[in-house]
Parts: C-alpha cells; sequence; structure tokens
C-alpha cells in the first residue's frame, strides 16, 4: 500500500514538473506576464506531492532516501527547486522557470525509468552519519551549479540579443545581463564551497569506512574535476575579471561534468560509489 | 443617452487649427461649465493634448448634440465654423465607442502605442469629475475605455518596445545594467539627438554625469545642465576606465577610440561591462570594439535598425488590438441596450401593481367576513397572476436582439406606459416626467 503511495507521489509530481515545463516552453515562444505566477504554482504543487514522496520513502525505508540512483536523482531534483522557490522569492527573475523547469523534468525522467525498489537492506557503509552529511552537502552544491548553469543558459542568449543588435522577442522579458551574471556568481559562490565540504567530508568518512582517504575512485577523480573547474571559474573572476559570456560558458560546462559525475561515472564507470 | 463626439487630431488638423482650439487649464473648467448648462449636453469630459482635442458628451440627440457642440467649439475659441468644418469629425453611436477605446490604448496615437495618452485621458476624466460635468454614462464610458487600455496593454505587446532612438538606448542600457541609478554616464561632445539621449538616461535613473566637450565651456555649460561634472576633452580616455555608459556625438573626422585603446581599458575595468553608443556620423568609435566582451557599441544605425524592428512588432500587435477593441464595443452595446429596456421594465411593474392592488382594494370592501387567511389567499393569488402575467414582456425586454428596440416600443405601447428610452428628444422626456408625477 505504501510503495504504491510513494510510486503515486511521485508521478503525479512528474506530471506537474511536466505541465509546468511545457507552459515554461510555450511561455518562451508566446509569453504573457500572467504566465510567471502560473509555473511557479504548478512546479509547487509537484513539489509538494515530490516531497510526501520523499517522506514516505524515508519513512518506508528508516533512512534518507537517496540510496539508489532513482531516489538520489529524484532528490537532486528536489534540491534544484528549494534553491529554485528561494532564488523567485529573492529575485522575481521573468522566465527563469521555463529555464529551471527543464533540468528538472530531465532529472525526473531519469528517475522515473530507473528501478524504484526501496532498499531493504542497507550497504552497512550507509549506516554513518557522515552519509547524511555528504550527501546533503553534495546535493545543494550540484542543485546550485545546475541553477547556476540555468542562468547561464539565459545570459549567453540575452549577450546574443544585446551583441547581434537584432533583439530576438525574448529580449524584451529576460532579465539584464549584470543581474543574470551577479546571480551566476552568487550560485557558484553558495556551490563551490558546499562541494569543497562534501569532498572533505566524503574523505574523512572515507578513512573510517575503508581505512584510505583518497583511492582515486570514478566518482572522486570526476569530482576533483568538477571542482577544479568551479575553482577555476571563481578564481578567474575575482582574479581577471572573466565575468559575463565566459562565466556563464563555464558554469554550463560545470554542470554538464557534473551530471556526467552523476549518472554517467555510475552507470558507465565503476567504483565504490555504485551504490549511489 | 447618446454618445457623441466631436474632435480633432494631428491626422486631420494642422498645428496652428489645434493650437486655436485646444482647451487650457484655465479655460477648461469654464467650458465643460458652459456645456453642462447647455441643453442639448448632459455629460461632457473635453480632452486637450498637443495632438488632439476632443469632447466626448452624452447629447440628448446624435445630430442636434454634435451641432451644438461644434457651434460651442467655434464659439468659444473664437473661430470660423469653416475653418473648423475641415479638422472636425463627428463620431457617435458604436463607431464614438470604437473611437474612444481606440484613443485610450493608443491605437489613435502618432506614435502607435505611446502611453502618456491614457494618463492624459484620466486626467481629463477627473477633472471632469471634480467639475461634475459626468454622470452615469460618461463614468461608466471612461471606466470601460480605460480598462480596454489596461487590458490591451497585458494582452499584446503594443507598447512594449522602444520606437525612438533615444528610447531605444535606454531600453538597451537597462537590458545590460540592473540598476542605472549606480551606473556612471559620459556624455562626450554635443548635439540635439545625443542631448534628449542623455536626458532620457537621466530621467531612468542615471545619477553620475560626466560631460566633456572640445570647447570646455560647453562641457561645464551642459554639466551644470545636466547636474554633472565636466572634463577636460584630452581626460575622457581616463574617465572610460570607470564609466559604464558613453554616448558619444563630436563633429571629428576619425576614430577617437579604436580597439587597442579599449582592450587595454577592459583590462583596467576588470571586464566589468561598458555600453556605448556612438551617434556621431562619421562615426568616431572604432566599430570592431564591439568584438570585444563586455563591450556594447552601437551607431545610430544600429538603433535605427532596433527602432524599426520594433515599430513593425508594434503594428503587427496592433492588429490584435483591433480586435480587442471590436470585443469590447459589442460587450458595452449590449449593456447600454439592457439599459434602455430598464425604464420600462420598472413602468410595467409599476402600472401592474397599480392596477393589481386597486382591484384588490375593491373585491376586499365588496366581500365581508373575510378571515385573515382567506385575505392572504386572495393577495396570493392576485400576485401570483400579475407575475406570471408580465413575466413574459419582462423576459422578452431583457433578452437581447437587434428587435429590440421594436420592443420596447410595442410594450410601451400595449400596456399604455408613459415612459420613453431617453434615445428619443426632449418632447418625449417631458412625458416621461409627466408620467413620474402621475404615479407619485
Amino acid at each position: 500500500m505504501s510503495i504504491n503511495t510513494n510510486v503515486l507521489f511521485f508521478e503525479l509530481a512528474l506530471s506537474f514538473y511536466f505541465i509546468a515545463t511545457v507552459v515554461g516552453i510555450i511561455w518562451l515562444f508566446r509569453g504573457k506576464k500572467a504566465t510567471s505566477k502560473l509555473i511557479f504554482v504548478i512546479a509547487a504543487i509537484g513539489f509538494i506531492f515530490h516531497t510526501l514522496n520523499i517522506i514516505v520513502r524515508y519513512i518506508e525505508g528508516g533512512h534518507i532516501p537517496i540510496t539508489s540512483l532513482h531516489e538520489a536523482s529524484s532528490f537532486f531534483s528536489w534540491c534544484i527547486l528549494v534553491l529554485f522557490f528561494i532564488l523567485e522569492a529573492r529575485y522575481r527573475i521573468d522566465l527563469l522557470g521555463a529555464f529551471i523547469m527543464p533540468i528538472v523534468l530531465i532529472l525526473m525522467l531519469s528517475s522515473s525509468v530507473l528501478p524504484r525498489e526501496i532498499n531493504p537492506s542497507l550497504n552497512p557503509v550507509l549506516k554513518s552519519y557522515w552519509f547524511g552529511i555528504h550527501t546533503t552537502l553534495a546535493f545543494i552544491g550540484d542543485a546550485a551549479f545546475a541553477l547556476a548553469a540555468g542562468v547561464g543558459v539565459m545570459y549567453l542568449i540575452q549577450e546574443r540579443n544585446v551583441k547581434s543588435k537584432h533583439p530576438s522577442a525574448l529580449f524584451q522579458r529576460l532579465p539584464s545581463l549584470q543581474i543574470l551574471d551577479e546571480i551566476n556568481y552568487r550560485l557558484i559562490s553558495l556551490g563551490f564551497p558546499l562541494l569543497t565540504l562534501a569532498i572533505i567530508t566524503g574523505v574523512i568518512w572515507a578513512n573510517t569506512a575503508w581505512g584510505t582517504y583518497w583511492r582515486w575512485d570514478p566518482k572522486e577523480v570526476w569530482s576533483l574535476i568538477t571542482w577544479i573547474i568551479y575553482a577555476l571559474v571563481l578564481h578567474l573572476r575575482l582574479s581577471i575579471g572573466w565575468r559575463g559570456k565566459k562565466a556563464a560558458g563555464l558554469s554550463i560546462l560545470g554542470f554538464i561534468l557534473v551530471i556526467f559525475t552523476f549518472f554517467g561515472v555510475t552507470l558507465f564507470l565503476k567504483g565504490l560509489h555504485t551504490f549511489v | 443617452m447618446n454618445i457623441v463626439i466631436v474632435g480633432l487630431n494631428h491626422d486631420t488638423a494642422t498645428i496652428d487649427i489645434r493650437e486655436k482650439i485646444a482647451f487650457d487649464e484655465k479655460k477648461l473648467g469654464e467650458a465643460l461649465e458652459i456645456l453642462k448648462n447647455s441643453p442639448e449636453v448632459k455629460e461632457n469630459i473635453i480632452l486637450s493634448t498637443c495632438n488632439r482635442v476632443e469632447i466626448y458628451a452624452n447629447a440628448g440627440a446624435r445630430e442636434s448634440g454634435a451641432e451644438h457642440i461644434k457651434q460651442f467649439i467655434a464659439d468659444f475659441h473664437n473661430v470660423p465654423r469653416d475653418i473648423l468644418e475641415k479638422s472636425l469629425y463627428v463620431y457617435t453611436g458604436s463607431k464614438a465607442l470604437r473611437h474612444i477605446f481606440r484613443v485610450a490604448s493608443s491605437l489613435d496615437s502618432m506614435v502607435l502605442g505611446e502611453p502618456q495618452i491614457l494618463g492624459q485621458l484620466k486626467d481629463a476624466f477627473d477633472f471632469a469629475l471634480k467639475k461634475k460635468s459626468t454622470s452615469v454614462l460618461l463614468n461608466k464610458l471612461m471606466k470601460k475605455s480605460i480598462s480596454v487600455a489596461k487590458r490591451i496593454r497585458t494582452e499584446t505587446k503594443i507598447g512594449e518596445s522602444a520606437v525612438s532612438i533615444s528610447f531605444a538606448a535606454v531600453e538597451l542600457a537597462k537590458k545590460i545594467f540592473e540598476d542605472l541609478s549606480t551606473e556612471t554616464f559620459m556624455l562626450i561632445g554635443a548635439g540635439e539627438m545625443a542631448e534628449l539621449a542623455a536626458r532620457h538616461l537621466i530621467n531612468n535613473g542615471v545619477k553620475d554625469v560626466l560631460v566633456t566637450n572640445r570647447t570646455f565651456e560647453r562641457a561645464e555649460e551642459l554639466a551644470r545642465e545636466f547636474n554633472g561634472r565636466a572634463v577636460e576633452f584630452d581626460a575622457w580616455l581616463q574617465e572610460l576606465v570607470h564609466t559604464d555608459i558613453v554616448i558619444c556625438s563630436t563633429g571629428a573626422p576619425n576614430y577617437i577610440l579604436v580597439k587597442e585603446q579599449m582592450h587595454k581599458i577592459m583590462k583596467q575595468r576588470k571586464n566589468r561591462p561598458v555600453f556605448i553608443i556612438d551617434i556621431s556620423v562619421p562615426r568616431n568609435i572604432d566599430p570592431s570594439i564591439n568584438e570585444i566582451d563586455n563591450v556594447y557599441l552601437y551607431d545610430i544605425d544600429d538603433l535605427q535598425g532596433v527602432v524599426s524592428t520594433n515599430i513593425q512588432e508594434r503594428n503587427k500587435e496592433a492588429e490584435k488590438a483591433e480586435r480587442i477593441v471590436d470585443e469590447e464595443v459589442e460587450a458595452f452595446l449590449k449593456w447600454q441596450a439592457s439599459l434602455a429596456a430598464v425604464p420600462t421594465i420598472i413602468a410595467l411593474r409599476d402600472k401592474a401593481d397599480a392596477i393589481k392592488n386597486e382591484e384588490l382594494q375593491k373585491t376586499l370592501k365588496k366581500l365581508d367576513n373575510l378571515g385573515e387567511n382567506e385575505i392572504k389567499s386572495i393577495e396570493a393569488l392576485t400576485n401570483s397572476l400579475v407575475n406570471k402575467l408580465i413575466h413574459f414582456p419582462t423576459a422578452a425586454l431583457k433578452s437581447e436582439g437587434e428587435d429590440k428596440e421594436i420592443i420596447i416600443d410595442i410594450v410601451n405601447r400595449i400596456f399604455d406606459l408613459n415612459t420613453s428610452s431617453s434615445d428619443k428628444t426632449g418632447s418625449a422626456e417631458k412625458n416621461g416626467e409627466k408620467g413620474n408625477d402621475k404615479r407619485k
């Protein structure tokens, strides 16, 4: 019964995210101002079901539901939405939803095709309080990077509009380059320390679980590469003013790495992290 | 109830006629007063802007109302009728509705979609309200016009993008910088268009203003005007390091800023974005600096290009807006038609009640020894008879149809009602008043 309940909640959340994405895309092409609120409301309804899904799975499994790729991917998109709502409340950026909801939807669709069983017996390694800390830090950090990439795409479109001197229909509705650049920077400044802490807690946890800090496991390697990219984004901006187009481009590249580390490594390169 | 509009605008009248006909603030109250006190006009509002003068009236009759207003304009401004006649237009009925909706939504403006007209119309309405020269019909009409204009603003993009070069410059600046009040602006040179664009930027929040010119006195003069600071001409390049928006308009025959220099400046700026508008002909700034990241250079042709795209866009949006106007005109006509039947419905009801009460009293007098219950039963019987009988004509009066006026007329005649829909002339109204007296 409760398995059915959590499946139902998941499907409902997925459906609402799907509607929000479609509305968002229509909105891009023939927008009216009122749609801005609409997409927010539809996503929020989906989010409520999503939250219920996570709670039911937590109760059922007795642990944070991020122990399979299905759960992790779903939790990842949940984190993106939390940050999206905060960003909307803080900046009220028109059209942001249209760029964020597709990312959420893709993650949820990936999650939906992966095996959904709740892990009955938890890998003993995961029975550690480091597990919660490490994963939560990593997920929130990755969510910030996802939003930074979405905002980066918006920046690149708007930059093209201004630079080409032939503004497209989106010119009026996209926000200013300056605010997009600033939000991109803030998101990376949030994501980077979280990723750093996630790696540090991971290292400590690895030591308590396996007795070694670092084993060049593919996930560790790719996380490190991601970390280096974002370190570079921040460093270049602060030292020689790599802002705007270059920063936006790098933040999109960084997020591609995040996604690869997340799915690619788990699915294609076997390693210690394969339980996630 | 007849809506009559008499007026002229930039299309129909030259500036010298518009000047003569304009009602300035001092005379406006007086004009409203005179029209209000004339027997032909029940309500009136006067809109007077530099592009149009229009009088919106609720007149007793269309023809004579329009004629009266025309004569009033001629007398008030002391202009011969024959000069006026060529410029004035008259709209009545549904055409009047369409016209006022189009004016309010800026579909009839010289610059399609410009936003000022709605504010001017609101002011004219407020003034008329204050002078008590309006009542039910014009109040409803004005409120509807304002809401139609707002609907068109939200449902179409008619007012969205800039259609003049200086506004296009401001709009671009706002899409590069979030808050113009925190940016530094420099005007290099002078010139009508450059100064206009500078003024628009300042109106949109720019506070920190630098002005430079080959003749330093000229720079100082403009700096005073813009509340800014004058900069020596050979120092402007250094100032560019911390300037975010530049308008350049000098008579220099060659480039005063080339790519090499801009590269250096961007390095010093740590790549903070800069928006440069070069409206000089020949151009003063090397066009290739637009290739540098975070540098946005627009010359006069670029701005003109943006403006003409926007104008095309507005023309497309205007078609949508016209459809909305059509819809709203229809809705208003329906409302008006339903209103026309109201006096007849009331009169019918009153008459039926009067007959019922009279007959009831007669009957009750004849019948003695009736108990409470019997009296109540008889009253209930008469009530329900009357209600059921007048239900049919009432329903017919309330229905929407082209033959509505005929139905109103027929019901009035069949039931010998002393009312008239006020669409008729003064004599009919007097009958109506008598009717009221009778009932009292």
